[in-house]
């Protein structure tokens, strides 16, 4: 197993913040000779050395491609990446590996279902309902399922605290629903949406649920099986693992009736020039060789955050939160947009009248990376009848003086643009 | 006056700046001094593509030189878009076709600002050049 099973922790729990950080090789760097402030957390999580590690080990001591040979570098690799797949089924409670399919990210999860289940399923007059604050990852690819299929897409809106309207929700929901499609929590705005909820509802009247769960698996406990959706989709990259290797959960009942999403190797069981049976789910929907690199170091960033514990987590992120919306709030003329009751840690705000990249531009050159613009939420922007948002999102490693930092860098930027 | 002497003039002048604030207080104030363009300019088909601040760029041609004109939602995009106006306005079809920014990397543009607001820049750029190959062949079919 290479580094895997030697890492060790420089702390449990997360008192020791120092500690926690020493983690986190890139946040030793400097941006314009200053230290790198991170606050971009919802684009994507930086990475632990262990996670580092697990990437070059398994080239360096493991590399072989997986489900194929009888030697024994290739049985090893195939057991560290089934072993993988088993820690992601038990983090969100999957039944079985079967319902855990290893993909390039929550977008190629959405994807997939969109091509398989949704070609498969979708008939002219039918709806898929999604939500006026969902990232183009869950619009784009239902816009062209119903350009195909006939279906229609149905958008439910918000409150203006960007909360979801659910009275909305339940009148839109009907018969020809058969999909819902929402996100777990708002990448724009941090609103954390009622799923449980939504899923009881959806089900009720027999539609389907996928919840895009991009932003919710570094930040809360997902269970998949008390939530009861269909499908549950996620990025490695933004819990703290690499870029390119994302999961989708499926109930098994509907991965075993899905067609495959892509063919070639591995996707298969048996095949002649006349005709081809496909394997078994998951790895149906896992055509070609896999990023196994990348399953192994999913799998420790899992560990690492197990052991910090996502309870601990949660609750750091929630007093950052706290802090940087009390911080905020404070300083005239600032708004903060997204005021929704249960928000995870992402603080979405405007200076004045000061363009988000203008702003953006000053509190950069403080080493702060914030994100600016639409975050991928265009018609969202358009919705609240802005251009964008300048925003902020915090991981455990963030720090109540960096909050500090920011304020400073916002009375800045409203000095140079008064 | 020339391009390159006009590039020269706001590599000078950029010279004069230590440190990022005063340059960039100094991009604001030029994005504020920016003279207006016609508010019927301001068309979808004058948007700039690339940018993630909205940005329009207008262009008249008398037959002899090309007048820019511009505006952009964002200050410091504006300012940018002063420069570059300052540089390539009221100049023949050829000359702006002939010459190159690079002045924007020398006074440390490129390098200070995202890409995509450099990309941007870059879009605006290509479209300056646009307007003069086809003022140039409008020139050139006039001729004919």
């Amino acid at each position: 197993m290479g580094n895997r099973d030697t890492v060790h922790f420089s702390t449990a729990g997360l008192a020791d913040i120092e500690a926690i950080r020493a983690d986190f090789p890139i946040l030793r760097r400097e941006v314009y000779g200053k230290p790198l402030v991170y606050f971009d957390n919802a684009a994507t999580t930086q990475k632990p050395q262990v996670v580092i590690d697990a990437l070059t080990g398994y080239y360096q001591t493991m590399n072989a491609n997986v489900h194929r040979g009888v030697h024994l570098l290739s049985q090893e690799a195939t057991s560290a990446f089934e072993k993988a797949r088993e820690k992601l089924a038990l983090f969100v409670n999957a039944r079985s590996v079967r319902e855990m399919v290893f993909t390039r990210g929550c977008t190629e999860s959405i994807n997939l279902v969109a091509a398989t289940w949704g070609q498969q399923n979708l008939r002219p007059g039918d709806e898929i309902l999604i939500s006026a604050l969902e990232h183009h990852s869950n619009i784009v690819p239902w816009q062209m399922l119903c350009e195909h299929s006939g279906a229609r897409l149905i958008v439910c809106p918000l409150h203006a605290d960007g909360s979801l309207n659910m009275e909305e929700f339940a009148r839109l929901l009907n018969t020809h629903t058969r999909l819902v499609a929402i996100s777990h929590i708002s990448n724009s705005l941090g609103t954390i949406n009622p799923v449980k909820e939504i899923t009881r509802m959806a089900h009720k009247t027999g539609a389907k649920v996928l919840i895009d769960g991009a932003q919710a698996l570094a930040h809360l406990v997902v269970d998949v099986q008390d939530m009861d959706c269909d499908f549950y989709t996620f990025s490695a990259h933004k819990i703290y693992g690499p870029m390119g290797i994302g999961g989708l959960y499926g109930k098994e009942e509907l991965l075993l009736e899905m067609p495959p999403y892509q063919g070639g190797g591995e996707m298969i069981a048996n095949v002649t020039f006349e005709h081809t049976s496909y394997n078994e789910p998951p790895f149906k929907f896992e055509a070609g060789t896999p990023n196994v690199a990348g399953a192994l170091a999913f799998g420790v960033a899992i560990d690492y955050i197990q052991k910090l514990g996502i309870q601990n987590i949660a609750k750091r992120e929630n007093q950052l939160l706290d802090y940087a919306t009390q911080v905020l709030k404070s300083i005239p003329g600032v708004v903060i947009i997204g005021n929704a009751e249960h928000k995870a840690s992402v603080i979405s705000f405007l200076i004045d009248e000061t363009h988000p990249y203008d702003a953006g531009t000053i509190i950069d050159h403080f080493g702060i990376a914030v994100r600016t613009g639409t975050h991928c939420t265009q018609p969202l922007m358009d919705s609240l009848g802005i251009t964008g948002t300048i925003r902020a999102s915090f991981a455990f490693y963030n720090t109540f003086a960096e909050i500090d930092l920011l304020a400073k860098a916002i009375n800045k930027a409203k000095e140079m643009f008064l | 006056m020339k391009i390159e002497e006009k590039t020269q003039a706001i590599v000078n002048e950029f010279a004069n700046f230590d440190d990022w604030m005063d340059k960039y207080n100094y991009l604001i104030e030029l994005g504020k001094s920016l003279p207006l363009i016609e508010e019927r300019h301001k068309t979808e088909n004058n948007l700039i593509p690339g940018c993630q601040s909205r940005v329009w760029l207008h262009a008249d041609f008398d037959g002899e030189i090309v007048h820019f004109t511009a505006d952009s939602d964002a200050v410091i995009t504006k300012g940018i878009a002063n420069l570059l106006i300052r540089t390539f306005s009221d100049q023949r079809p050829q000359e702006i076709l002939d010459s190159s920014a690079n002045f924007l990397s020398e006074i440390g543009l490129t390098e200070h600002l995202s890409p995509t607001r450099s990309n941007g820049m870059l879009s605006m750029l290509k479209q300056i050049k646009m307007y003069a190959l086809a003022f140039k062949a409008k020139q050139q079919m006039g001729q004919s």
